[in-house]
């Protein structure tokens, strides 16, 4: 284990105050950062500073700081949640870091995810295609029955489960230089797909959902294969090939 | 105020069954008369919120997240219980019920919990039709894993990521709602009061957080479903969002707040490691499974590795205290978590503990030995009898790294250590609470029309909280007791109709809201609102944590009604009301942690005994263990709100039977 330490860094962040005005990259220093802290944290440091300078702190999304709410966003030094792979920026560290650098920090940079203010997107696209059909009909009656007469393959399972592990953050439209979703889209097409609870409704899952999506003004797959590379949870681009399969078998019916 | 908590009479196993029998109802074309407004998207309020809808009534559902999928239950993560006994271990809902008040330290009601087992196996059926993606073994069949506090295995999960699965199975049923109109979803909206009219709940204002705007919302009943309040203590394993204003603020109108004392603090940490920290991260439990947990048992061993100068690998086995094997054999390092917990303070505070921070806070959790017979095991299985060292270590790393990899990669980014070659580092910290605000049996708080699902209430924990409990009684409130209990009272609502935001109690409601935020914005301090947070924290840490004391919590008391006194006049938010403004959100919520932090001091200096979460360190017995006092404790205490000194609040009691299973000592030796 390296000691921790501290350095002093500069920073260039995307401020802007609104969604209707235009933003511009401001430069702050900031000094005796300690290397074991957290990105945030040095975020945090920094808003302490400019509130005692009677400044305005930049506005992030953040919230669970432990890698799974998918709120925390970021692009940094020009990459999806920054310098290091399978994590979110709550989980980045500033021992990635040396003294004097200076880290670029920018919003998610989306036609379908607007700037709200400095560094916060807006991401209810997601909410909404998940509301065209990312579901299963079934009723809170408490009479369902027995959940061990619905077996399903261990395989099948397992799979199901890594598409279902996709936290929402973004980070795959982000880094698509066509600002495409369907890796978040084909994530949860395939956990339903995959599953013999999700069979019912599975063609106009995929035919709502990939119509939401194209509403909302995400780009196409031109399969660059980025956002496999940036998600913090290893979603597979095999979810984007079964969506492709399922909307195309959806749409000969 | 007399309080009376409607337990229904009868048999345990007969209550709640004869008790909805006889609940009203609401015709389904009446329904859409009828609208809910519910405060919280997490476990609780996700499935409340989904329940009404598919039901017929009107639902508006309110987070401060950019979307409910984030609420903080997704970051639960060892598992859901459930009393299905598919292991064929003897689990039933009488033993789900048993563990659940023993572990809770006899300090739970006996029929909220007993309904809680009742509606576990529902719970898990519930979310396999909703496509939840539970482990499962090679037969399709759903894989089940044991628990602190338990001797059999009826833990559902998916992964480390149980919690997740089981939101986001919550969230597909709400969004569902969404899609058909049925709800209306308010995200980045901050409920910051409650609005009465006629004594009744009937709606709510909120901030919508982009904006600024604050908004009026009316309802024929009004659901609490937003969590714990662990981040009084700004260090904790809650999202940094998590607060207590909406309890905070219906306490202030009336609904007594219960127990605020229990506060669970969970024995497998990442610990601090300085003064810039803003959260703490929890290993998961299951950890516990597969490691031991030691410190060096010579104080000049511990010195050397918090210098630096010898590393916990160079420690002999026989220089190492496996302190909770030795002291309970029975279940070892599976013992409770108060239980693990308060022994890993009482061996850091005799100078043992390794951590080389400002008060030596670390224990370790050594996977050394599991790595040793896995990897021994691995090797046989695959007909190789007579194994190297090298290929032992190889093989144990890898059935480590099937089963735990996901955290052992979260420590190794957090600490910069690798935890398959050096022990890892854990301190307990504050993870859930099980205090909250007081509700019947009903889950209705002593305002009518406002109901507390969760966390946010007391009811079903105790004093302490077993493992993967809280998403059961999440769900289990949301899925299977609101829409019965909440149908029951709105019955008497059908022919009420709208209900006018132009009321004057709204606004006068919205006037309140708006003056406390425009007197935060003027107020011109000189201080952050992080400032007064942090020594809120260490204020309850120190003397409201872990371990209590009279003295302590009379200091903490009056240091904290300075710190509030001094808060009002010396805070800076800057900004303005009319835009997104995170320090102004915090402010307003920091102004609630305080007041709750000194009830949380005066519940515990009155509560003169030990009990899982709450330890009097004037009360323990000759081993150091938590001595309750059933004669004079055996209640609920709730609060009630008396004006802007707290130390003026009353306290009821809700006097605490055991008719079916029979009060002892807990014991885990």
């Amino acid at each position: 284990m390296s000691a921790a330490k501290n350095i002093n860094i500069s920073l260039q962040i995307w401020r802007q105050k609104n969604s209707k005005e235009k933003g511009k990259m401001e430069t702050y220093k900031l000094n005796d950062v300690s290397t074991a802290s957290s990105f945030l944290e040095m975020l945090d440091q920094l808003n302490e500073q400019l509130v005692n300078e009677r400044k305005e702190p930049i506005a992030f999304d953040h919230d669970c700081r432990e890698g799974i709410c998918g709120m925390c966003s970021l692009y940094i030094n020009g990459r999806a949640h920054g310098p290091d792979t399978g994590i979110t920026t709550c989980q980045l560290h500033m021992r990635m870091f040396n003294d004097g650098d200076t880290i670029v920090i920018e919003p998610w940079r989306s036609a379908a995810f607007p700037v709200i203010k400095d560094l916060i997107v807006d991401r209810t696209a997601f909410d909404r295609i998940q509301q065209a059909g990312g579901f299963v009909s079934v009723n809170t009656s408490g009479n369902t029955i027995d959940a061990n007469t619905i077996p399903v393959p261990k395989d099948d399972a397992d799979k199901a489960f890594e598409a279902a592990a996709c936290i929402g953050c973004g980070a795959c439209v982000a880094t698509c230089k066509n600002g495409s979703a369907m890796l978040f889209v084909g994530a949860k097409v395939s956990q339903y797909a995959l599953l013999p609870q999700g069979k019912v409704e599975a063609t106009n899952r995929v035919l709502n959902m990939v119509r939401q999506m194209d509403e909302e003004g995400f780009g196409n797959c031109t399969n660059t294969g980025a956002c496999e590379v940036e998600c913090p949870k290893g979603i597979s681009l095999e979810n984007i090939a079964r969506m492709n399969r399922e909307y195309l078998s959806a749409s000969l019916k | 105020m007399k309080l009376d908590s409607k337990i229904p009479e009868g048999h345990i196993s007969q209550k709640w069954t004869d008790y909805k029998d006889h609940l009203k109802l609401v015709a389904p074309n009446n329904r859409p008369k009828i609208d809910i407004i519910v405060v919280g998207t997490g476990l609780a309020g996700a499935s409340a919120a989904a329940s009404f809808a598919e039901m017929g009534y009107n639902v508006k559902a309110f987070c401060y997240q950019d979307s409910p999928r984030r609420a903080h239950s997704i970051a639960a993560q060892g598992g859901i219980n459930a009393a299905k006994n598919y292991q064929n271990d003897g689990d039933s809902t009488f033993r789900l019920f048993y563990d659940t008040i023993k572990g809770g330290d006899y300090r739970a009601r006996e029929a909220n919990v007993h309904r809680l087992a009742e509606v576990s196996g529902n719970i898990i059926d519930q979310c396999v039709a909703q496509g939840v993606p539970f482990a499962r073994d090679y037969g399709g069949m759903l894989d089940n894993r044991s628990f602190g506090g338990t001797q059999v295995q009826r833990t559902f999960y998916a992964a480390g990521q149980t919690g997740q699965q089981l939101l986001l199975g919550a969230y597909s049923s709400l969004s569902r709602q969404i899609g058909l109109g049925k709800i209306d979803m308010y995200n980045r909206h901050e409920m910051l009061e409650l609005v009465k009219v006629d004594g009744k709940a009937r709606g709510i204002i909120a901030r919508n957080l982009i904006t600024g705007e604050i908004e009026r919302h009316s309802a024929h009943a009004v659901i609490i479903a937003t969590g714990g309040y662990g981040n009084v203590y700004f260090l904790s394993t809650n999202a940094m969002g998590s607060n207590v204003t909406a309890g905070w603020k219906i306490h202030k109108q009336g609904a007594l707040f219960a127990n605020p004392c229990y506060v669970q603090i969970h024995p497998t940490c990442i610990p601090v490691h300085g003064t810039n920290q803003s959260k703490l991260t929890l290993m998961s439990e299951s950890l516990r499974n597969s490691g031991r947990i030691w410190v060096p048992k010579k104080k000049e061993d511990a010195e050397a590795i918090r210098a630096g100068k010898m590393k916990p690998t160079q420690i002999a086995e026989e220089d190492r205290d496996y302190y909770l094997e030795r002291k309970y054999p029975a279940f070892g390092n599976l013992v409770p978590r108060d239980v693990a917990s308060r022994a890993a303070k009482e061996v850091c505070d005799a100078g043992h503990g390794i951590e080389a921070n400002d008060t030596n806070e670390g224990v370790y959790l050594d996977f050394s030995t599991e790595i040793q017979s896995k990897g021994k095991q691995t090797a046989y299985a695959k007909g190789n009898h007579n194994p190297s060292q090298e290929e032992i270590l190889s093989l144990g790393k890898k059935w480590l790294e099937e089963k735990y990899g996901n955290l052992f990669t979260m420590y190794q980014k957090i600490t910069d250590e690798n935890p398959y070659e050096t022990p890892m580092k854990i301190y307990p910290a504050v993870h859930y609470t099980m205090g909250g605000v007081w509700v019947d049996y009903n889950l209705q708080s002593t305002i009518p029309g406002c109901f507390v699902a969760g966390e946010a209430n007391f009811s079903d924990h105790g004093a302490n909280r077993l493992g993967a409990s809280a998403l059961m009684q999440g769900l289990a409130d949301g899925y299977f007791v609101l829409p019965y209990t909440v149908s029951d009272y709105l019955s008497g609502d059908i022919r009420t109709g709208k209900i006018s935001t132009d009321l004057p109690e709204f606004v006068e409601a919205e006037k309140n809201v708006k003056d406390s935020i425009n007197k935060f914005l003027s107020n011109n301090g000189t201080k952050t609102v992080d400032h007064f947070h942090k020594r809120l924290g260490l204020i309850m840490w120190n003397k409201v944590g872990m371990g209590r004391n009279e003295k302590g919590l009379q200091e903490a008391i009056g240091e904290i009604a300075s710190l509030k006194e001094e808060f009002y006049k010396d805070v800076y938010v800057p900004g303005s009301s009319d835009e997104l403004n995170p320090e102004l959100e915090k402010a307003l919520r920091v102004a609630d942690f305080i007041e709750l932090g000194q009830l949380m001091a005066i519940d515990a200096l009155q509560r003169k005994e030990s009990c899982g979460g709450h330890f009097r360190e004037e009360y323990q017995d000759a081993e150091g263990e938590t001595l309750r006092d059933d004669e004079n404790f055996k209640f609920v205490g709730a609060w009630e709100y008396k004006g802007y000194d707290i130390k003026n609040e009353e306290l009821h009691k809700e006097e605490l039977k055991y008719e079916f299973i029979k009060i002892a000592a807990r014991n885990y030796k």
